[in-house]
């Protein structure tokens, strides 16, 4: 065990390196050294990262098969852009408004089909991502088919990275706190749980909202970064998307949420260039992986320091 | 161990390789765009895959054929035109980015994309950087002009006409040339393009002294159309315009002349698929029109040409998608020229001053709006076949 001493200084350094990062791209960002291509790349990397590691809290570390991460997206992002765009509200309690109403979705959608279990789950959450998409396109005050055009970019690097910060730091200390050993007890042997005295629906629909939530706030950014939002952006595809990225990664791992939102976001924007084979690659890497690495590229470890240090030698 | 530790270097291994593959493709990215000499750069951002792949693949293989036959003929200021295809896959943020990288590489202009929304997405980046994208087939009336201030967009240009003039045109031609002065609407509600096709109709129909005796909807997907025909049938009018897509259109037009209505109908390019005359028979679809960017029976000797290379290239038969994205890279090869200059600044200034372009899709001038004001055929199937007026 580390002392708290140590510890404190590990959480200085990491404070550091946060920093570091956030000044080093902000510098390239205002010094033109990142175009205006790779800072798109970057906010879908954000993004993506604040989506996989959401949705890896209720697929990964919660283990209920969820397939409508697209439909709570689309909720934040509509609702985020509505508050900007008609509302006149500011930036951040737009975003705020977004992430509770996706959120809210959650529980709506939770309460009745977190009853269900595995493949039933999963068309059950199928199926109400696929309605707040069908509910969005009648909507004519939001554009209907259509979608919002013209929304304000208020997305700016700082959001994005801060946003993105407080999701990882937020799921991670929920996963390391009395919360996240009963949310693990359940993916792991739900009966047992129960025997135990977990509360398990109570914690499955919480592992939901949280998830969900996060969902809405990558949707929010999402809207005031690409200008506009269609139902069409938000259909099982996107929820696909979402869902490769954490089994990529490995279900049950933050970071290998987060490499793999990273992993994707760069092969999608380097394989643009290659139109006729894209998918033919994309396909492959993923088949590739889950030959060899059926459980992710993490599997349900963490990467932490302490991987770095054994594979180096050192003693942690 | 050791077994583990052989596999998380390789995944390790893989990740760098994601990393050093995104890296290379920085590398020429950081220098300042320039063009290799002798070539001017054209960006295609089409939907290649997803949801509408076939309407940006086919408008990417019309453009691709024209660039060929203009590169053939000795290029554009002497210079080769090279094309720089991506794929958006009929998303909206990754037609952006792809907009965004195109820019980054010093493309002249950019052909695409073709569904409106991501011409909306494109347009802050296309404006931003000062370079023209020239949409062939976003029809919403917002895509060229800042529906918030009514200015219009200096860099985004349009190929096709408006549904608004497809509406126009048909209440013209029925009004006037068919002779008709009582119609009947009889469209589909499920989408924007069909509501705005019976609004602009009804509106130009009446202002021309016409009067609509029925009004009535149908919901994509439908298949049963005979209660709602037998009300329009007791309504009599003279003719009834179906605005929709052919998938239903060509089973209530069957439906319509097995319940005795003989009346002439009218539609608009939605009704353009060879399913039509397949689904419901030549005989049903004697006496009625429908507006068409253009007629691939055309017999002018351009459209000939065109419809005949295409055929060659691709063995398929090019619809108004490919026509558009073909006459989108002439435009823009006309535009270059004109501005004698491959700098997208000037470029985007002679594509404004676009005057008489004899395109396929007919001949273009762009108003003020950055919209072509072009003849809309008008075709008629005649047993079977498709004769343009």
């Amino acid at each position: 065990m580390p002392s708290s001493k140590r510890q404190w200084l590990w959480f200085l350094i990491n404070i550091v390196i946060l920093a570091g990062i956030f000044t080093l791209v902000q510098y390239m960002i205002a010094t033109r050294m990142l175009n205006q291509y790779y800072q798109i790349n970057l906010a879908s990397m954000c993004i993506n990262i604040i989506l996989a590691v959401s949705l890896n809290l209720i697929n990964g570390f919660t283990g209920q098969l969820s397939l409508g991460h697209a439909g709570f997206m689309a909720v934040g992002a509509y609702v985020a852009a509505v508050c900007t765009k008609s509302m006149d509200l500011s930036f951040i309690p737009a975003i705020i408004a977004g992430s509770l109403a996706a959120a809210l979705a959650g529980l709506i959608i939770g309460v009745p089909t977190l009853r269900l279990r595995g493949d039933y789950l999963a068309i059950a959450t199928l199926g109400f991502g696929e309605i707040i998409r069908v509910i969005l396109q009648n909507i004519e005050e939001v554009g209907g088919p259509a979608g919002i055009v013209g929304i304000e970019r208020l997305t700016t690097w700082p959001y994005l990275f801060l946003a993105t910060v407080i999701t990882i730091i937020v799921i991670q200390n929920l996963i390391n706190s009395s919360y996240g050993r009963a949310i693990i007890s359940v993916r792991e042997d739900e009966v047992a749980a129960e025997m135990m005295g977990v509360n398990t629906t109570w914690y499955k629909v919480m592992a939901f909202m949280i998830g969900a939530g996060f969902a809405g706030l990558a949707g929010a950014l999402f809207a005031h970064y690409f200008y506009i939002i269609k139902p069409d952006t938000f259909n099982f595809l996107k929820s696909f998307d979402i869902l490769v990225m954490v089994v990529l990664g490995g279900l049950g791992s933050t970071t290998g949420a987060i490499l793999a939102a990273i992993f994707i976001t760069v092969l999608t924007a380097y394989l643009q260039a290659f139109p006729a084979i894209r998918m033919i690659i994309y396909a492959m890497i993923l088949i590739l992986v889950m030959i060899y690495r059926p459980q992710g590229l993490l599997g349900n470890k963490e990467l932490t320091r302490k991987t770095f240090s054994r594979f180096w030698g050192g003693s942690a | 161990m050791r077994m583990k530790r052989c596999v998380a270097v390789l995944v390790l291994a893989l990740f760098a390789m994601g990393m050093v593959a995104g890296c290379e493709q920085k590398a020429p990215n950081q220098a300042t765009p320039a063009p290799q000499a002798g070539e001017i750069l054209v960006g295609l951002n089409c939907e290649l895959s997803g949801g509408v792949a076939s309407y940006g693949t086919n408008a990417a293989n019309g453009a691709k054929l024209a660039i060929d036959e203009i590169n053939a003929k000795g290029g554009v200021l002497g210079k080769q035109l090279k094309v720089l295809e991506r794929d958006s896959q009929s998303k909206t943020d990754e037609a952006m980015n792809v907009s965004a990288d195109l820019v980054s590489k010093g493309i002249v202009a950019q052909i695409g994309p073709l569904v409106s929304g991501a011409v909306a997405a494109c347009t802050p980046v296309m404006n931003e950087n000062k370079v023209p994208l020239i949409a062939p087939a976003a029809t919403a009336p917002g895509a060229t002009v800042d529906e918030k201030t009514g200015e219009t967009f200096p860099y985004i240009f349009r190929a096709c006409f408006l549904d608004s003039d497809q509406g126009v045109r048909m209440a013209e031609y029925a009004y006037d040339t068919l002779n008709m002065k009582t119609a009947a609407i009889y469209g589909s509600n499920s989408d924007d393009y069909a509501k705005g096709l019976a609004k602009y109709f009804k509106e130009a129909f009446e202002a021309k002294g016409g009067k609509i005796v029925a009004q009535e909807g149908y919901v994509s997907g439908d298949k049963d159309f005979k209660a709602t025909l037998t009300k329009i049938k007791a309504a009599q009018p003279e003719f009834i315009y179906v605005p929709g897509y052919y998938q239903e259109v060509s089973i209530l037009i069957k439906q319509a002349r097995e319940l005795g209505i003989t009346v002439p109908m009218g539609g608009g390019d939605g009704w353009d698929s060879p399913d039509m005359i397949t689904v419901a028979g030549a005989e049903a679809l004697n006496n009625t029109y429908f507006t068409n960017h253009y007629s691939v029976q055309d017999p002018k000797p351009e459209i000939a040409n065109f419809v005949k290379a295409y055929e060659q290239k691709y063995s398929k038969t090019p619809d108004s998608f490919a026509a558009l994205g073909y006459d989108s890279a002439y435009l823009l090869a006309e535009a270059i020229k004109a501005a004698d200059s491959a700098d997208p600044v000037k470029v985007a200034e002679a594509l404004a001053k676009t005057k008489d372009f004899p395109g396929i899709t007919g001949t273009m001038t762009f108003n003020e709006k950055h919209n072509p004001v072009k003849s809309i055929v008008v075709i008629e199937f005649k047993d079977g076949k498709l004769v343009s007026h």
